[in-house]
């Protein structure tokens, strides 16, 4: 009786439907196709469109939200006791209920009171998953049966068949609107939550970060601090960091590649570089932690610095190393769309190539290197698995790149990776740390694609 | 011209005339020589940073590659082992749990006493003990559970020795250092030596690698959950994102009119391709695991969040690919009286089709490199199981990466760079199909 099994029926169904549609069309235009409106497979899918939309759709919705249903009826049954506790002690009596309905604990081992709640909750799920059968199983057959019956050898199935995939395809493409809706509910509320029990204003501008949060009331010196200034700082020297690797590099790379290479040499070194940015991100992580860190600090050393074993260098040195693809591929790409008339005036002025390059060209693609360059920043601001490995947890407020520092996304990722209740502060605050991850990243995107908006019509 | 010159001017002035203009005085010249110095060194830059890149990408294929190729091969030891009844269970047993249950510790200890009859100290026979690796026990046990005809036989058997020794033997550990700062003594080296002598000490194929799964001991680790895991991920993620990837670039390509709708889905879908992946991350926890209750750990969850995340890079391609299907092949199907449908499904997207799985190819190739969203949504777990179903509780190959790497124990920087390289491989030949596709069906209209 499980749910992939019944979707594997309301398969089995629509292809019925589609035959039996078909043949009925058939059959209504006296077996002479040109009597009928349309060609025969558009009543197959007709039928298979009224047999198949309706109880898809009541299969997703009772997919979405079945849990939640359940979740609250069961909790309604709870003893009056139960019901009153914190929102978290509730989740946590829910899930064991959860996992003893699914055998994953033993019953015996549980609360008496709790057997009866548990019966129920079995009996729900089961009492939901018959209805949804009975439910999926008429609406498809009715569905069948109706398609079926609306057939006529002048009825224009061609046409409803098309409008439905018109429709189809106006749904998927709001899919990525409903992602993004997705994320910014998600984000903004778990991030409420957090700002209920954290003030917004600490949380911007404090100065301390140390988010572990006492468990017993009597623990002292872990109350939980939320000031995220330390994350910013450290996020933007690393990116900072990664940018003065990457922009330098990346542009010089994309103006000899674009300008001084040979066709040969470019075929090979454009995808060389490109490489580069394919490499999972987890693997530069790993060749920044066992590397180039080392390396750092052994060479820092010798000449007498002070280098933390794992320093804001080694991250942002490696990541630059991986951003230099993003801005070397656009840059170059905008590099060969400046026309070749403003190369050849400068060289008949009697510039040489790298004063035309750096007078003329440069100036010229100077938007689109701009866009370029934002998008490798939002990128180096987002990237999460270089400075996870390599940066360190050190929340520290300091200019100086041979410190340990530590950035938002690492946070994001250690608040929220193991088993972790959702209601403590301390979870919720990797929601809030998304959401500003996101609001920056996206107002970055968004400036970029202005520049370069305003930059093709200048030369298209 | 320099005749008329001659006769109208005075000699004096012609002669002038002829020096040197300010284009050739020194000054100039230096000039010039600077100009052009300025412009080699120019040249020089941009190929230097090429060549920085290309030898930062050097330096990190090689790091990989000489930390990573020693696993492929595992030192192993020859023990005859003594299957006696009283150890393990009455000969003609077949229950499962009574075999598992055997002292293959013992049986072990045994045979490698027998080979050095002289340890005697019980710090000695700890040592002795501690060359075999701790998995060795259970492998004995499904070795007998596999074949219970062995009870009471004595049988010869290639088994794995611990990573210490691993290490140790092919050198990856410092083998000059002097006895307390190293975690292989001297007594087991000569041991080692010995072994060596007989020939019951040998690097061989770590077959365990390519078939296991993750394990506390570095020795007994392998991929193959990881890749299985990695496998119905992004199975998921295609069935998700490609047919919602096509359709929704059909749409905005080829039926969508030009209104506020459809311009804020296209601004939309282009902001969405560059936001962190650690946000889908959130987003997978928040959405499919806190409101829709989906199992923590699944593949399932995790290929949908992977869908999100290279839908936007797949509608981008997917687009682009259907743009570059010309004009005249649409109006020329119009014309022959086929409906806008039958246009796109019948000629535009057949010819569309070799760019779309380029895109698609590229995309999956990020989404199994991808690693943060993953962690958000719990597929960190440590689980030694391979997963037969896309709701298993799973681990994916870059995620298993990041978690040896994450170890502290020296066997897990082998384990990890080996891990790397069979990433990088499956990377490598996604890139290669892609490649491939665009060469095979490259065309000019």
């Amino acid at each position: 009786m499980s749910l992939p099994l019944l979707l594997l029926v309301l398969l089995g169904l629509t292809v019925v439907g589609y035959y039996l549609g078909k043949s009925r069309a058939l059959s209504a235009a006296g077996g002479k196709i040109r009597n009928l409106h349309s060609l025969p497979m558009f009543y197959g899918w007709y039928v298979v469109v009224w047999c198949g939309l309706p109880a898809l759709l009541l299969f997703g919705t009772w997919i979405a939200f079945e849990d939640a249903l359940v979740r609250n009826l069961v909790i309604s049954e709870l003893p009056e006791s139960i019901r009153r506790l914190p929102t978290d002690q509730l989740g946590l009596v829910i899930s064991d209920i959860r996992n003893m309905a699914y055998g994953n604990i033993p019953v015996d081992k549980a609360d008496a009171n709790l057997r009866p709640v548990v019966e129920h909750y079995i009996s729900l799920r089961q009492l939901g998953t018959s209805a949804l059968w009975v439910i999926v199983l008429a609406l498809g057959i009715s569905g069948l049966v109706y398609g079926r019956s609306r057939i006529t050898s002048d009825f224009r199935a061609r046409n409803r068949v098309e409008r439905a995939a018109n429709v189809l395809l106006i749904v998927s493409s709001t899919i990525a609107v409903l992602t993004t809706v997705g994320i910014v509910l998600s984000l903004v509320f778990e991030a409420l939550r957090f700002f209920h029990a954290v003030n917004p204003l600490e949380f911007l501008f404090g100065l301390t970060w140390s988010p572990q949060t006492a468990i017993r009331a009597d623990q002292v010196g872990s109350s939980g601090a939320f000031g995220a200034v330390p994350l910013f700082v450290g996020t933007l020297l690393i990116a900072a960091i990664a940018m003065l690797v990457a922009v330098p590099i990346g542009l010089m790379a994309a103006v000899y590649m674009a300008e001084y290479s040979g066709p040969k040499v470019r075929a090979w070194t454009k995808p060389a570089l490109e490489v580069l940015a394919g490499i999972p991100t987890v693997v530069y992580g790993f060749f920044a932690a066992l590397t180039v860190a080392p390396f750092i600090r052994t060479a820092g050393e010798s000449i007498g610095l002070e280098v933390a074993s794992q320093s804001a260098l080694a991250a942002g040195l490696v990541m630059g190393i991986m951003i230099i693809p993003f801005v070397s591929s656009l840059s170059d790409d905008v590099i060969n769309a400046v026309p070749q008339s403003l190369r050849d005036g400068s060289y008949g002025l009697g510039a040489t190539k790298s004063e035309t390059i750096k007078r003329v060209i440069l100036p010229a693609a100077l938007p689109g290197i701009a866009a370029s360059v934002i998008l490798a920043f939002s990128r180096a601001l987002g990237e999460t698995m270089i400075v996870v490995m390599a940066a360190g947890l050190a929340a520290n407020i300091t200019a100086n790149p041979l410190a340990a520092v530590t950035t938002v996304t690492v946070h994001i990722a250690s608040l929220l990776v193991g088993d972790q209740e959702f209601d403590s502060p301390k979870t919720l605050a990797a929601f809030a740390l998304g959401l500003v991850l996101f609001i920056v990243t996206l107002s970055l995107n968004i400036v970029a694609l202005r520049i370069v908006k305003k930059y093709r019509e200048q030369y298209d | 011209m320099t005749d008329i010159l001659a006769d109208t001017m005075p000699r004096q002035q012609a002669a002038a005339a002829l020096t040197p203009g300010i284009h050739m005085t020194d000054a100039a010249n230096k000039r010039l020589k600077a100009r052009y110095a300025s412009e080699r060194r120019f040249k020089m830059i941009g190929l230097s940073a090429i060549l920085f890149s290309l030898t930062a990408l050097a330096i990190l294929m090689f790091t990989i590659a000489s930390n990573g190729f020693t696993a492929f091969r595992q030192t192993h030891v020859r023990l005859d082992l003594q299957l006696s009844a009283e150890q393990i269970a009455p000969a003609g047993t077949t229950d499962v749990r009574k075999i598992m249950q055997g002292n293959y510790g013992a049986i072990i200890l045994d045979a490698l006493q027998k080979k050095f009859p002289d340890v005697q100290s019980r710090g000695e026979r700890r040592r002795l003990q501690a060359l075999v690796s701790a998995g060795a026990e259970s492998q004995i046990g499904r070795m007998i559970v596999a074949d219970p005809s062995l009870i009471g036989q004595t049988i010869s058997v290639w088994l794995p020795t611990s990573s210490d020794i691993d290490m140790f033997v092919k050198r990856q550990v410092d083998t000059t250092a002097p006895e307390e700062e190293r975690r292989v003594k001297d007594s087991q080296v000569r041991w080692l030596d010995s072994l060596k002598a007989s020939g019951d000490l040998d690097l061989q194929f770590n077959l365990r690698f390519f078939t296991g799964a993750d394990s506390r001991e570095p020795e007994l680790v392998g991929v193959w959950g990881g890749v299985v895991g990695s496998f119905y991920t992004l199975l998921v993620t295609l069935l998700v994102a490609f047919p919602l990837g096509i359709m929704a670039a059909i749409y905005l390509e080829e039926f969508a009119p030009k209104n506020h709708w459809t311009e804020l889905i296209e601004v939309n879908i282009n902001n969405l391709a560059a936001v962190p992946s650690i946000v889908y991350g959130l987003l997978g926890l928040a959405v499919f695991i806190g409101f829709f209750g989906m199992p923590r750990s699944a593949p399932f969850v995790g290929g949908l969040v992977l869908a999100l995340m290279s839908l936007p890079v797949m509608i981008i391609a997917s687009r682009a690919a259907l743009r570059a299907v010309p004009p005249s092949i649409r109006q020329a199907a119009l014309g022959l009286g086929a409906s806008p449908l039958q246009v796109v499904l019948h000629h535009v997207l057949p010819l569309a089709m070799p760019g779309i799985l380029t895109g698609t190819i590229i995309a999956m190739a990020h989404a199994l490199g991808e690693t943060a969203p993953l962690l958000m949504i719990g597929m960190v777990a440590f689980i030694v199981d391979i997963p037969t179903t896309p709701v298993d509780a799973a681990t994916v190959l870059p995620v298993q990466i990041f978690m040896w790497a994450d170890s502290s124990e020296r066997g897990f920087v082998e384990k990890t760079s080996a891990a790397i390289i069979v990433l990088l491989v499956f990377l490598l030949l996604m890139n290669l199909a892609a490649i491939l596709l665009r060469k095979k069906f490259e065309r000019r209209w």
